[in-house]
């Protein structure tokens, strides 16, 4: 009791200055706050002005409903008019196909590696993850060319696009599910368990939907990054006018290989087509990241 | 439906390191019987051996005979998913399945093993519910999700998902710890209930609950950290907390250690 008396004592003898920062404190703040302002406006102003200036030049296009509605058949680069929708439908065909090949793979892998993976095969399939993540996308391209192009002899055909875009897919895939299915508490799968529920089926039907939201994001995140790929398509899926729903033979447009297309076109038209392309393209990822940001923000995780 | 359960010359091992060592004990039917003792004893370890659920952890391993009802736990044959059918078990912090609804929750065990009868289903939800002593305050609110409960809510909920299934015995590991007196006077008092029907082991730290609600009380201690925890003495509760055999046991019960 006496010391508690005496600590009181001495804490009400100290004078309380509770007065404002002082000045080197208050100096550092600034310096920070406007370091990250700097950093953060140099960061954001190039996405500003390239946002800016595809909207400004391409925007009109976009309003127009035939761009969404015609393709470019029968249009050269001297004459107004046509639209995307070749190259839209290619672009989402060949992100879903590539999706519907990689999220069964990428999802079973993350499973595998979280859930069962010890020991050394776990390493070996992780050590993989790990450098099929940094192969260039023009590699994965010519792999796939070098298999069967010139092994096999085959045509060319949008197929071999979603082959090589599987390359580029299922490794952001493995990562991102697995980092959703190690934040599952393990308490779940223990109470699952203490069910007398098999593992498989505590996997399949406790832990996976548990982590649903968050791999549904990382799957479109996946699909966002791979279908404004390019590399890939340039060598693998040829571009053409017409609207083409064959994977398997013929080419088919992309909206990547449409902007790659007129290029180097000076004709009025044509360049109008390009930055509506482009336009078109980053808003169709732009809906995809949103989507994938909503689900996330709506995660149960 | 209540088991008895002895285990004899229990060692059980985390790869190389061995957390316990020479655990007998007989576990009677139709009883509460406790298990105290300093952090890092192995009691918990011990109750996890009694449902196989210390082999989820990697490595863990576990050498002697848990038998239930005669039956060898650890028999070559015995497939650990059918064990844990018969030998439930409720966790220290309350963990309701997120994505499921409160009577999902209670059917998740019979959902998940293929039972598909509606109408029994909805049956054994209510009996788990009343069982318990959740269905007064849930019934209108079934299909909500089970995390929108309070914490003694929810572990009430986690107790009659447990005893849906219909165990023989089940195994509690610290079940009031994370909830408020309020809370865990409802979880005592369904526990003095439960143990008509099932044989239940529980771990406590609050030794106030073990002599409240248990028959029989069992004392871990370890003689130091590192060194595998055994069981020190185990005896009627009363015996235990009046009149223990042991000088540690009296010693960590009046809290002069641990």
């Amino acid at each position: 009791m006496t010391t508690v008396t005496d600590a009181a004592t001495l804490a009400d003898a100290r004078p309380l200055d509770l007065s404002g920062k002082s000045g080197s404190r208050a100096a550092k703040n600034s310096i920070a706050t406007v370091v990250m302002s700097l950093s953060f406006a140099i960061a954001v102003a190039p996405l500003a002005w390239i946002l800016w200036t595809v909207a400004v030049k391409g925007g009109h296009l976009l309003l127009n409903a035939s761009w969404w509605t015609n393709s470019q058949q029968g249009i050269t680069a001297r004459r107004v008019g046509g639209g995307a929708t070749h190259a839209i439908q290619g672009t989402l065909l060949q992100g879903a196909v590539t999706a519907a090949i990689s999220v069964p793979i990428g999802v079973l892998t993350a499973v595998y590696l979280v859930e069962y993976g010890r020991g050394k095969l776990a390493r070996v399939v992780s050590f993989m993850v790990d450098i099929l993540t940094g192969v260039p996308s023009i590699v994965a391209g010519l792999f796939i060319y070098s298999v069967f192009m010139t092994t096999f002899g085959m045509q060319r055909a949008a197929i071999f696009v979603c082959l090589a875009l599987t390359l580029l897919m299922i490794p952001t895939i493995v990562r991102s599910t697995e980092e959703m299915l190690k934040l599952v508490p393990n308490e779940l799968r223990e109470a699952s368990y203490a069910l007398g529920v098999p593992k498989w089926k505590t996997i399949f039907s406790i832990v996976l939907p548990t982590a649903f939201s968050g791999i549904v994001t990382g799957i479109l995140l996946g699909l966002a990054r791979i279908m404004g790929e390019t590399a890939p398509l340039l060598i693998l899926g040829p571009y053409t006018k017409a609207i083409a729903s064959d994977l398997f033979s013929g080419n088919m447009a992309t909206l990547p290989t449409m902007i790659n297309q007129d290029r180097d076109q000076a004709l009025q038209p044509a360049v109008d087509r390009i930055w509506a392309a482009s336009l078109t393209l980053i808003v169709l990822i732009l809906i995809l990241n949103l989507l994938g940001r909503f689900i996330s923000s709506r995660s149960k995780v | 439906m209540a088991k008895r359960i002895d285990v004899t010359d229990l060692n059980i091992f985390y790869g190389n390191f061995k957390a316990v060592e020479g655990v007998s004990m007989s576990i009677p039917p139709r009883a509460v019987t406790a298990f105290i003792g300093p952090s890092g004893c192995g009691k918990s370890t011990v109750l996890r051996t009694l449902n196989r659920m210390h082999e989820v952890i990697p490595g863990g391993r576990v050498e002697g005979k848990v038998l239930l009802d005669g039956q060898d736990l650890y028999a070559g044959d015995v497939d650990p998913v059918a064990v844990r059918r018969s030998v439930g078990m409720v966790f220290q912090r309350p963990n309701p399945f997120p994505t499921m609804t409160i009577r999902d929750n209670v059917a998740a065990g019979l959902k998940l093993n293929g039972v598909k009868d509606k109408k029994r289903l909805n049956e054994v939800v209510e009996k788990s519910l009343r069982g318990a002593n959740l269905w007064n305050e849930v019934k209108d609110r079934l299909d909500k999700p089970g995390a929108g409960l309070s914490g003694g809510q929810q572990q009430r909920l986690c107790i009659a998902r447990a005893i849906a299934v219909e165990p023989q015995v089940l195994l509690m590991d610290e079940p009031c710890s994370a909830l408020d007196p309020i809370s865990t006077l409802a979880i005592e008092d369904l526990i003095n209930e439960l143990k008509q029907k099932f044989t239940i082991v529980i771990v406590t730290h609050n030794m106030q609950q073990a002599a409240r609600v248990s028959d029989q009380t069992a004392f871990f201690n370890l003689a130091a950290t590192g060194k595998p925890g055994k069981l020190i003495e185990l005896d009627s509760t009363s015996q235990i907390f009046n009149n223990p055999s042991v000088k540690a046991t009296e010693d960590y019960i009046s809290g002069r250690f641990g």
